[in-house]
């Protein structure tokens, strides 16, 4: 019978319980998973069945940890976003959670630029922990993304992007990702980045501040190449400040939007 | 003169001679705007001095802060 070994389908003989299961193939795991189920006693194999066998401590390798974490994954998807190079420039509230959403989703190649610290006040949305207070963002969410996933090709670039070092600084990417903050540096990267590649997509945001209805966040196709997650209204300003659960949607828009590219499918 | 905007013609009674003097009349600031006049992004640099015509269609990108 065939069976779902750590994700890899594998034929076993017919009767097969789980302990002998795990003494043929991965006789110090500790840890033993049936079908979601965690179990430390013995129980009989049927066709089908997800056994998952993990030995506490010991990290899986690039190859066995890229098929556990894909498993997941709708099939086909996994080659196309694994393809994929995408830069995200600015990893406050909205760049941390999409680097780490697309860090999850398998993204080949992620080049992260930024030129801030963390500080308290980012803690109430930022993918950021307390005892990285002070360190660089780019330092700190490569720590986090090293914890979710040590084999994620990421490239960190600390510092403060301008008109001048913008192409540069992302020249090998396919997909930009605007997550700045300020609405003139948000112009300023648009502006430059459709001049300098008018071939390449650019998913930006605007208007994500506050606790307006989740809803009234959209990804609009705005022209061939650039897309616009947000409400485009809502700045934040006094009286209406930076949340995490809208910073997150709009975030989560924008990560989404860049999946959909890698995969070919119609933005809106 | 007549000008699509967006997607929406819209007609201007006083005189619009740059995109600047468009986008002073729209209450724009020319700093949290990318214009795009017949699919060209322009400069910042060539807004002041970028001539408008009767029949030419812009998008009007407007970015608000927040991130």
């Amino acid at each position: 019978m065939d069976i779902y070994l750590n994700e890899i389908r594998l034929q076993v003989p017919e009767g097969t319980r789980l302990f002998a299961l795990r003494d043929t193939h991965r006789p110090k795991a500790d840890i033993l998973i049936l079908n979601g189920h965690l179990l430390t006693t013995d129980h009989d194999l049927e066709a089908n069945d997800r056994v998952v066998l993990i030995e506490r401590g010991v990290q899986p390798d690039a190859e066995e940890l890229e098929a556990l974490m894909m498993a997941r994954h709708t099939p086909g998807v996994h080659e196309r976003v694994k393809a994929g190079r995408v830069g995200i420039a600015g990893v406050g509230g909205l760049g941390s959670s999409i680097a780490i959403a697309l860090a999850r989703t398998g993204v080949g190649r992620l080049v992260i630029a930024d030129y801030d610290v963390v500080e308290p006040s980012n803690l109430n949305r930022q993918q950021y922990f307390i005892d990285q207070l002070g360190k660089p963002k780019v330092e700190a969410l490569a720590e986090t993304i090293k914890r979710i996933n040590p084999h994620v090709d990421l490239v960190c670039r600390q510092l403060k992007l301008t008109a001048e070092n913008l192409a540069a600084t992302f020249v090998e990417v396919d997909i930009l990702v605007e997550a700045l903050d300020a609405a003139e540096q948000k112009t300023m990267l648009v502006n430059t980045w459709l001049r300098k590649y008018p071939d390449r997509a650019l998913v930006t945001a605007s208007g994500v501040a506050g606790f307006a209805a989740s809803n009234s966040i959209k990804t609009r196709q705005i022209r061939d190449n650039l897309i616009l997650c947000g409400d485009g209204v809502t700045a934040a300003e006094p009286g209406c400040g930076l949340m995490a659960p809208r910073v997150g949607i709009a975030a989560h828009h924008q990560a989404n939007a860049v999946l959909r590219l890698l995969l070919n499918e119609e933005i809106d | 003169m007549e000008l699509k905007i967006n997607g929406t013609q819209k007609t201007f009674t006083d005189e619009i001679l740059t995109v600047t003097q468009l986008l002073e009349q729209l209450n724009l600031s020319v700093d949290q705007v990318v214009v795009e006049l017949n699919r060209d992004i322009l400069a910042p640099g060539v807004l002041s001095t970028t001539g408008l015509n009767n029949g030419d269609e812009l998008e009007l990108i407007q970015f608000v802060g927040g991130g």
